[in-house]
């Protein structure tokens, strides 16, 4: 269980570093996203996994760790409204610079390629 | 009600943001900008309080919800904490009233952002748990990113897109540190955590190191330290000069936080891992100074100079928090206070000469002469001396003190050639754009259309921000002794530690 989960963490991450590193706006979005999953499940992990362990003092022997759920919990919430923040302001910037690069600009390279 | 001081800096700012969205402010102008005003003055006045009473009893600790220390979330006011409390809200009330000269009319909400703003920052030094931390650095991020696009045009937009995504990128990085190192140490409490590091063992000690380095990173980020401060000069030069002047304290924010991590956590007391980012700090903040330095020379106009300075000052205050001595850190603190409102005070005179100029705006060039060069001219001398650090005023006291702080350690060496050159980059950068501006013109002021005159508003903020220059130099005996207790109380392994765990009313 260890191995899959943690292979799944990695595999985020790597997607959401490469996404995060193209130039339009749209895939670093999307790159974004998937870093912040990634993030949650990490940090859920940061209790330890375990299974069928109620998260309630009291209700089983062995109880599983309710703190990186709560902080999961905010994380969630926070990275939602942040997605969100930076949709809109991806949106405004191909209004305002005419194109939905980073930068701002269309490179020299791209220009000559659709002409 | 004594005892709920230290949680009012916290919850005042969210009141007034959620105030003057209501009603009777958020649909009248002159009756917003006065509550505005009168609601940060009133946070000021209690955050105040706040240091006077700590100053009298010591260090506060405040359990939310009446949950004790390691479980649930402290808020920690200790003289350092308080100081930046009271400083981060009397800059916002002066920007407040800076504002409400016309700068708020070009977006809507400006004050409500200033006051979450508040909000933000005052938690983020307040608080006393890592996680919370994190929370109020995404309260002070959201608010920070509307404000940058307060009023703003094209160029705005590209410094905020890239902004905010180099932001959310950090806060996931912040995230991943704070997961590894509550997967090491069980806990979240600063203090907690600083106890739990001593008794780390094997393979665990490389994973804390690997949490702790990545809390180094998100720090860099938000403070602006090489090779991580090239948001920087892009977005203060785009924001509204009264935004950037709120600002300075953001980078300070990302400073105070390494000076709580890596002298509380990862400090004296941490065994294998004590200092571990000493040797990263020292030498990234050196070369933050000399891009900083560089920076200055080569500004094309005065908000990007004066960015460049912002980052000449991150590099100053993290080169002595790698010192990590008691003397160190007071030099620090007193720097910090001072180059805040320095900062703060060149960025609205850069708008003031800019706006009098006409379409040169704040290009150091040929240009029109400014309408009132008399005033300007002496606010921007008093603000300049202060920056290069000539006697007499606040500069000049503060590089002496961090000289001395370094001359006694193998820092000195490196550290006193590398910090004279960038002040003479300094007098050399500040008096080519000062001489420009004020002295090379052409054309006369009584052009065509009509001059701004400096508002009453913002020549009161102005004068509230040159004045702390000469007030922190003829009260340096009390400021410089206050400091050096605080950096006492910062280096106070176990009184601090047991004051947070068993404290907690």
């Amino acid at each position: 269980m260890e191995l899959l989960y943690a292979s799944c963490v990695g595999l985020l991450v790597a997607c959401g570093v490469f996404l995060i590193l193209r130039s339009r706006t749209f895939p670093v979005v999307l790159g974004l996203t998937m870093l912040s999953y990634a993030v949650n499940l990490f940090l859920f992990s940061s209790g330890r996994l375990s299974l069928n362990q109620a998260a309630v003092l009291g209700y089983s022997t062995d109880y599983a760790d309710p703190l990186p759920q709560a902080l999961v919990l905010t994380a969630i919430v926070i990275g939602f409204a942040m997605t969100a923040f930076v949709v809109i302001l991806a949106i405004r910037g191909r209004a305002d610079l005419g194109n939905d690069h980073v930068n701002g600009q269309v490179p020299e390279k791209d220009k000559k390629g659709k002409a | 009600m004594i005892q709920h001081l230290t949680s009012l800096p916290v919850l005042l700012p969210m009141l007034a943001g959620v105030i003057l969205l209501m009603p009777p402010c958020g649909k009248n102008v002159a009756i917003r900008r006065i509550a505005s005003v009168v609601l940060g003055l009133i946070t000021s006045c209690v955050s105040i309080a706040l240091l006077l009473q700590v100053q009298q009893h010591g260090t506060a600790v405040y359990a939310i919800g009446d949950w004790s220390a390691p479980f649930g979330i402290v808020l920690v006011a200790d003289p350092l904490s308080t100081l930046l409390v009271s400083l981060t809200s009397i800059l916002c009330t002066v920007c407040a009233l800076y504002a409400c000269a016309g700068d708020d009319e070009n977006g809507s909400f400006f004050h409500p952002l200033l006051h979450f703003l508040l909000l933000g920052v005052n938690g983020a030094f307040l608080t006393g748990d890592a996680f919370n931390l994190f929370v109020f650095f995404e309260v002070l991020l959201i608010a920070s990113y509307s404000l940058l696009m307060h009023g703003g045009d094209k160029r705005n937009t590209r410094a905020a897109l890239q902004y905010v995504i180099m932001n959310l990128v950090g806060s996931a990085i912040f995230l991943i540190a704070l997961g590894v190192l509550y997967g090491v140490l069980g806990t979240l409490n600063m203090a907690d955590m600083a106890q739990k590091v001593t008794f780390l063992e094997g393979d665990d000690v490389y994973l804390a190191k690997i949490g702790g380095l990545l809390l180094l990173v998100v720090f860099a980020l938000k403070g602006a330290l090489l090779p991580l401060h090239l948001w920087l000069p892009n977005t203060y030069a785009t924001a509204m000069p009264v935004v950037a002047a709120l600002f300075a304290i953001m980078t300070k924010v990302g400073v105070y936080s390494m000076m709580r991590v890596y002298t509380l956590i990862f400090g004296d007391e941490a065994g294998e891992l004590s200092h571990m980012a000493q040797n990263w700090l020292w030498w990234l903040a050196l070369a933050t100074i000399v891009m900083g330095a560089i920076g200055v020379l080569a500004s094309q106009d005065l908000r990007k100079l004066v960015a460049n300075l912002v980052i000449v000052s991150v590099g100053t205050l993290v080169a002595l928090v790698a010192v990590q001595t008691v003397e160190a850190s007071a030099a620090a603190i007193y720097y910090l206070v001072h180059s805040t409102m320095v900062t703060a005070a060149l960025f609205i005179l850069a708008d003031l000469i800019g706006k009098q100029r006409g379409k040169v705006a704040d290009r150091i060039t040929v240009g029109r002469p400014v309408t009132q060069p008399v005033l300007l001219g002496f606010g921007f001398v008093i603000a300049a001396v202060a920056a290069i650090g000539m006697p007499p005023l606040s500069g000049f006291i503060a590089k002496i003190w961090l000289l001395k702080a370094t001359f006694n350690s193998e820092y000195g060496v490196v550290f006193w050639p590398l910090y004279l050159l960038a002040s003479l980059a300094l007098l050399v950068g500040i008096s080519k754009a000062g001489s420009t501006v004020f002295w090379h013109h052409k054309g006369n002021t009584n052009d065509s259309h009509e001059q701004e005159r400096v508002h009453p508003a913002q020549l009161a903020a102005l004068i509230v921000l040159l004045s702390s220059a000469p007030l922190m130099a003829i009260f340096a005996g009390p400021a410089s002794e206050y400091a050096l207790n605080a950096a006492t109380v910062l280096h106070d392994f176990r009184g601090t530690t047991s004051a947070i765990l068993e404290g907690g009313q």
